[in-house]
């Protein structure tokens, strides 16, 4: 099918283009930017007048919950509301049960997808068998049946030893390993930030140090290895620093941050309210301050939603029994919007925090909007207003913190591989 | 985006009075100082050969302790039915939840008893708020100690035993010594006495047994007793748990006490009359000698029957405010 995008703003921060053009899109690819190839024909056209085209976002975090949570989430139902927030991809934690950690489930998956016909998904293999960081998985494996990475989901691989082989295994094979940095010992039972606010209410701290201790075990593993480590969900300042003192060094080191880090602080769980229970903890106003400033000076290579989408019940609990994780996927575009409101950030890096930066860590198409590029696309508008509520979110997952808050920017279309798949 | 601050709504009614009773935070002096003038007034009641009043009459109070106690529970149901309310005392942490119910599931079997007030004990900290934010508008919520964040009526207690002894909080200067990191009592009781408008509020422990920036409670740490103690006017101990030893908080009781036990030589630091408070259950000899604990200074035992009185100057206030907020 040919597509048409009428006279939007075209913002592809790769090619270095920020103008307002016409994109002509046929067979899943673009094919002009600015004037149609000869003989061209679109069979639909999107005005695209008064909206942004950009390339279509990339998570690299998302829970689809399927297999053996279909209770909280499906591929399907996540995936369906992944393109409605504008990703066009989407990574999936191995924390699925089964885990994914053979390339059956792995299989399992990509039929699931495939049939949905939402967003493209890249499933994340499991790094250790049964995430329990003891046995290897088959990396390999996992690789040729098309995982683009191996992580050991909310788990850590608390022996050193392991981890180290996983570092040299994965090396081997050019497999890019996913860690939530956590030291298991320091982090304990908590379940807020180690400070002020879990102070004052009793709530037992995960103090930064707990991340920050494991941030500089895996740079050294990284080192030693040669291995390409990516550092999902960081959350505290320091940790930054020491990201960026390892990219400057030459390491082969990526980070992201999970968009709640960008957004809320310490301060949101003080009224005990469960949606605001996520791991890793909320931090403080200079952590947060420091993650923005770590996308702007290119620390932080993307924000991911870390979308967990929840049934009722998982919240309905005294906060530390509360499941944590916030159903988000729907919500990263209008709150990173409302910091380029607030001048925190530019649209040109929000475009690349979401698409360009997790196309270039994970290898994979997309975060390009040049002419032979796939059609993975996302049309919104900056400032159309919308109530998020649990009819208006469509993720199986209503546990959100911004229910009955009025959002600021909206995806109008969201395209994969030419096709449309939210409109 | 704007962020959940105190959760006042939850326990004031649109007069400003209580509803619920969850914890100190962001309730005023004056509020405070209406618990302790009503807790007065009932200790007259404590006195006399018949000790009821009928402010709770043809009410329902359910003891809902899912951790166990003894202390607080018999003197929250001594102060129910002293008020005249119909008590049911349940320990969860024996019933329902070892057979798999949710705490949704008990509290919605509980409300529909037809239940007017819970006073709820729980391990995890935010649990009363919970509650009071999941069950019906008709049952009003009393904390009576949740997790490590808050144990209000303890506090209030205390308060009253303070004020009978030193007559009002300005200018007071009161240390609370030991584990301070566990201790719920403690944080209610820098609260407490922050709102009430004490000079200064020291917290004396070392660092292991100290919360992260307690300072922001408006506490000042000391790590050693002699200039913590000094010239304070109130010296409150915390019970300190034998497991502490574990996980490399403290090295040794021997050593604990000897740095931070409450001993006759110690106490010399404070005020001549400084009077000495525990929360109870005291451990003899690990972190008060027994000396100080039965000595004229100490006034432990104004503590247990304090206890009552404010139970039932806060059940009272919380019934009626809750009333008074339904039929508005």
């Amino acid at each position: 099918m040919s597509i048409e995008i009428k006279s939007g703003r075209i913002i592809d921060p790769a090619n270095g283009v920020d103008e307002i053009q016409s994109l002509y899109i046929a067979d899943g690819k673009i094919v002009g930017l600015g004037c149609a190839p000869e003989g061209y024909k679109a069979e639909k056209v999107i005005d695209a007048t008064g909206c942004i085209v950009s390339p279509g976002f990339i998570d690299l975090c998302t829970y689809l919950r399927e297999p053996g949570y279909e209770y909280k989430g499906t591929v399907a139902s996540e995936t369906y509301a992944a393109v409605k927030g504008g990703f066009t991809a989407v990574c999936c934690p191995p924390n699925t049960l089964p885990v994914n950690d053979t390339e059956a489930v792995t299989n399992l998956i990509f039929d699931l997808a495939k049939r949905a016909r939402f967003a493209k998904v890249y499933p994340i293999g499991a790094l250790t068998k049964g995430l329990k960081g003891k046995q290897l998985s088959e990396l390999y494996s996992l690789k040729q049946a098309g995982c683009v990475a191996a992580g050991n989901g909310d788990y850590s691989v608390e022996n050193l030893s392991v981890l180290k082989r996983c570092c040299e295994y994965a090396k081997t094979h050019e497999v890019s390993i996913f860690v939530r940095p956590e030291e298991v010992s320091l982090a304990a039972d908590g379940c807020v930030h180690e400070g002020a606010v879990g102070t004052r209410l009793g709530l037992n701290g995960i103090p930064a140090l707990a991340e920050t201790v494991a941030v500089s075990q895996l740079i050294l593993l990284a080192e030693e290895t040669g291995a390409h480590l990516h550092l999902s969900h960081l959350t505290s300042a320091k940790s930054v620093q020491m990201v960026a003192e390892a990219k400057r060094s030459g390491l082969n080191v990526t980070a992201d941050v999970a968009i709640q880090h960008l957004i809320l602080t310490e301060e949101a769980v003080s009224g005990f309210d469960s949606r605001f229970h996520c791991r890793p903890p909320l931090r403080t106003h200079a952590d947060r301050a420091a993650l923005i400033k770590g996308l702007n000076d290119g620390v932080i290579d993307a924000v991911c939603s870390q979308h967990q989408p929840h049934e009722a019940a998982a919240k309905q609990a005294p906060f530390a029994e509360s499941e944590p994780g916030i159903s988000s996927v729907e919500v990263v575009l209008p709150l990173l919007l409302g910091l380029v409101r607030e001048s925190e950030l530019s649209l040109a890096t929000l475009v690349k925090v979401l698409s360009v930066g997790a196309a270039a860590l994970l290898k994979v198409e997309g975060g390009s909007l040049a002419v032979g590029d796939t059609a993975d696309i996302c049309v919104f508008d900056t400032n159309e207003a919308w109530r998020v509520t649990s009819e208006t979110v469509i993720s199986k997952g209503k546990n959100t913190p911004w229910d009955e808050h009025e959002m600021q920017g909206l995806v109008k279309h969201t395209l994969v591989d030419g096709r449309i798949a939210y409109a | 985006m704007k962020q959940v601050t105190e959760p006042n709504h939850l326990q004031l009614n649109k007069q400003g009075q209580l509803k619920h009773f969850l914890t100190l935070d962001g309730l005023d002096k004056a509020l405070l100082t209406e618990i302790l003038d009503t807790a007065d007034s009932f200790i007259e009641v404590g006195a006399r050969s018949i000790k009821k009043v009928p402010l709770l009459r043809g009410r329902t109070v359910v003891n809902l302790f899912f951790e166990a106690s003894t202390r607080t529970r018999s003197t929250f149901e001594l102060a129910a039915k002293r008020l005249s309310a119909d008590v049911l005392n349940l320990n969860i942490s024996t019933s329902a939840t070892s057979k798999g119910e949710s705490l949704s599931d008990t509290l919605q079997n509980l409300e529909a008893m037809a239940s007017d007030m819970f006073v709820v004990r729980h391990s995890q900290s935010g649990a009363p708020h919970f509650i009071a934010e999941s069950v019906t508008p008709n049952v009003s919520i009393i904390n009576a100690g949740d997790g490590r964040h808050a144990h209000p009526t303890q506090a209030m207690l205390d308060m009253l035993t303070i004020r009978q002894h030193k007559g009002c909080f300005e200018g007071l200067s009161v240390a609370i010594v030991g584990d301070i990191l566990h201790s719920r009592v403690a944080r209610s009781q820098i609260r407490a006495l922050k709102i009430l408008g004490v000079s200064e509020v020291r917290v004396i422990a070392p660092n292991t047994l100290l919360p992260v920036d307690i300072e922001s409670l408006g506490a000042k740490v000391f790590g050693c007793m002699k200039e913590g103690l000094d010239n304070v006017d109130v010296v409150i101990m915390l019970r300190l748990q034998r497991e502490r030893m574990e996980g490399a908080l403290l090295p040794s009781e021997d050593e604990f006490y000897k740095l931070y036990g409450l001993t006759t030589e110690k106490l010399k630091y404070a005020k001549p009359d400084a009077i000495v408070m525990h929360p109870g259950p005291i451990n003899r000899g690990v972190e008060i000698e027994s000396a100080v604990a039965d000595g004229p200074q100490s006034v432990i035992l104004n503590q247990v029957t304090n206890g009552i009185a404010v139970r039932m100057a806060v059940m009272s206030m919380a019934m009626s405010g809750h009333v008074a907020g339904r039929d508005a």
